[in-house]
Parts: C-alpha cells; structure tokens; sequence
C-alpha cells in the first residue's frame, strides 16, 4: 500500500449528526396529499373534457363559442385547467427532489414554479375570453 | 445529480476463475463481487465453479465453502445461518436478500453476488451500513414514557395493543430493503429509508410510548420520510416477508389524521 491509497477524510461530523441533519422540515403532508386529491379531482374533470371535446369535433365556430360561454362549462373548464397545472407543478417537484441536488435544486424548483404559473394563467386566460366572448349566434 | 453510471474507480472488471475439481458432477458457477481497499484496484468479478453435491443447499453454504476450501481471501459477513441476524444480507441474483435463507437451486445458471447496492463497500461483500445506522439512531427506536411503569410490574399491554406491533417487530435490521430502494439511492443522506421508518412506525404504534405527536413531527419532511414514492421494493424483497411499505403508508396517514 502506498501513500497514494491513504483515503482523504473531508467530513469528520458523526454519522448521528449527519442523519439528524438539520432536522425535520414540519412539512411535506400537504403536499402528498394535495398531489393526490388533485389527481382524483382530475379524473372525472379530464372525462367530461374529452366526452365535450368529441361532441364538438367538426363543430362550427359559434358552436364552440356559444358551449365555452355556458357557466357550468367554463366553470368545469377552469377548474380543470386550474387543477391540471397545479397538479403538473406538484408532480413535477417531486421529480426534481428525487434527481436535482445542491445548488441546482432551488433554482430548478422556482423554475417550475414560474413556467407552471405562466402556462396555468395562460389556459385560464384562454377559457375566460372563451367564456366571456360575445355570442356570434345570430339572433343572440 | 442522480447518477447513471457507475464512476470510473467503480466499473467492474473480469476477474479470476476457480474451476471445480476434476469429476464434480454438478458444478455451478457462482460469480461475485470482489474489491480490496489495500490494492487501489477496480472491482472485479471472480467466478467460483463449485460442486453442488460438495456443499449445503443454501448461498451461504456456497460462500462459506469458498472462504473454507477455495478461497480464504473472500470477506463476507456472516453468523447465525438462520435468518435471525441479518449479517449476510447481499444481492444474489439481482435481489436483495440474506445468503443464509436463499436456496442455491432457486437460482438458474450462474449464482451472481453482489453487495446490497449504492453502500460504501468496505471489501468485497461487506457494505458500510453505519450511515444507515446512525439514521435508525436518529428515529430514536426506544420506549420513551414519562408516566412511571407500576412499581411492581412492567408496562402492561392489551392483547389487541400488543397486535398492532406484529409485522414490526419482526425486523432483524438486514438493511436489504433500504439498500433496495430507489428514493434511498438517489437521497439516501436525507431520506430515512424504509428499514429505518418500518422502525419508528413500530414506535409510534406502540400503546406504551407516549411520544407519538414528537415522532410523528420529526417524520413530517419533503425527504426524510416523503421521498417514500411508494416503489414498493422494499416490500418485495424483504427476507423476512415484512411490509415496510404498508408502514410508511400509516404515518403519512396519521400525519394527514392529526390536521383535521
């Protein structure tokens, strides 16, 4: 054995001290659970969504306008949207926990935070002129 | 970052094989992990043509056959070759489990043996658990009571108290699933690991603690016990049929029960 082979020690902390660390975070049921109530939440919202989106293939214009400005629609159209890109957010979190580390983490979750805002205001933006757009019908 | 390959000192070459003695009818070749710390080498894998007529019928025979008559230079840990120890817990055949209590015939072909996986090795088949160690320190798995026991008895328990501890107590601390599961590799500095939480799900449901409120805090964490992604591995390759998963499922439900 030469001297080469003398293993450098860097971190001389006990192993105790290393696994209680800095401690609990108090944290971390409400977003396992919201993660899962969401997606329950999506299930029957993500039916519905396809179920209207096959009635109106090939529909006209006016058609779509004169669903999307129904309350009940747009109200189911926001809450999925709303539940869609919070539940992407949460999920997509617990990615980067599992595969991002040290420096990189933070700035990788705030990442995802903002583009999950954005492209969530995005689609709630686009449902809200659909609903709010004057009805084309004739006759209206 | 996650890992995807191994590091350069970590790949594995080929090693040496030890062939059977000349007439041996039933001859299997067992292939196993082999590092020293002293050479500054890579590991390699060695390969062991052994006589199964020769040995006993279980993994742990085969390796104490090698250390005995073929090889002395093998390390592995071992003991009381009946499953109540858990010294020998290694991966053979892609699966964590403990060589004493894995029949040789249930594995066709080649017998691979490995280290339980993304542990320090220490050499050879002995993982560095003590970072393990220390975390099943930090649950603090002992009674802890602030009413006195009877002055002339112990803390007595109902029969149907006592059963909720059955699946728990079991645990002979082989580290075979922590070292099995993938949230424990990718952040096993911060995730508690599902031996680990098994252990202090056996402390929050015994009737006799009285600290189940600060252990259940000092759960609540994004790593410490929710990088739990419910892999079930654990479950499925624990020796001793146990269910830690089903464990970690009942805190995350008690610390969902205590907010409303």
């Amino acid at each position: 054995m030469n001297a080469s082979h003398t293993p450098r020690i860097d971190v001389m902390r006990s192993q105790l001290g290393r696994a209680r660390g800095l401690g609990s975070a108090k944290t971390g049921v409400d977003h396992w659970w919201l993660e899962r109530m969401s997606a329950v939440a999506l299930v029957p919202l993500s039916g519905w969504f396809v179920l209207q989106v096959l009635r109106l293939a090939g529909a006209e214009q006016q058609d779509v306008v004169e669903w999307g400005g129904k309350p009940a629609n747009a109200s189911m159209l926001l809450a999925l949207m709303i539940l869609t890109f919070y539940h992407m957010q949460l999920g997509l979190q617990v990615i980067i926990d599992d595969y991002v580390h040290g420096k990189a983490h933070l700035p990788a979750s705030l990442l995802l935070k903002g583009a999950a805002l954005l492209i969530g205001l995005f689609a709630v933006i686009a449902v809200l002129k659909l609903a709010l757009a004057p009805s084309t019908k004739a006759g209206a | 970052m996650v890992e995807f390959s191994l590091p350069k000192n970590s790949t594995i070459g080929k090693g040496r094989t030890f062939p059977a003695a000349p007439g041996a009818k039933n001859v299997k070749p067992f292939r196993i992990y082999r590092w020293n710390p002293d050479d500054g080498a890579n590991p390699v894998v060695d390969t062991y043509e052994l006589d199964l007529d020769a040995i006993g019928p279980m993994v742990l025979d085969a390796l104490i056959h090698i250390k005995n008559n073929v090889d002395t230079t093998l390390t592995f840990r071992r003991s009381c070759r009946e499953g109540i120890c858990g010294s020998c817990a290694m991966n053979i055949d892609g699966e964590n489990t403990l060589a004493c209590l894995k029949p040789i015939r249930d594995v066709k072909d080649a017998v691979s043996i490995y280290p339980l996986p993304h542990m320090p090795v220490v050499k050879d088949l002995v993982p560095d658990l003590n970072g393990a160690y220390a975390q099943l320190r930090s649950i603090e798995p002992w009674l802890k009571a602030d009413t006195a026991p009877p002055p002339d008895s112990e803390r007595r328990q109902s029969i149907e108290e006592r059963e909720k501890l059955d699946g728990m107590w079991e645990c002979i601390l082989c580290f075979c699933c922590t070292t099995s599961c993938p949230s424990y590799w990718w952040n096993g500095d911060r995730y508690l690991g599902p031996a680990t939480l098994l252990a202090a799900y056996r402390w929050i449901a015994d009737s006799r603690d009285e600290h189940t409120g600060d252990r259940l805090d000092a759960l609540e964490d994004p790593l410490k016990l929710y990088a739990c992604r419910t892999i079930m591995n654990c479950t499925q390759t624990c020796p001793k049929g146990l269910n830690p998963a089903k464990a970690i499922a009942r805190i995350k439900e008690l610390q969902l029960e205590r907010k409303v």
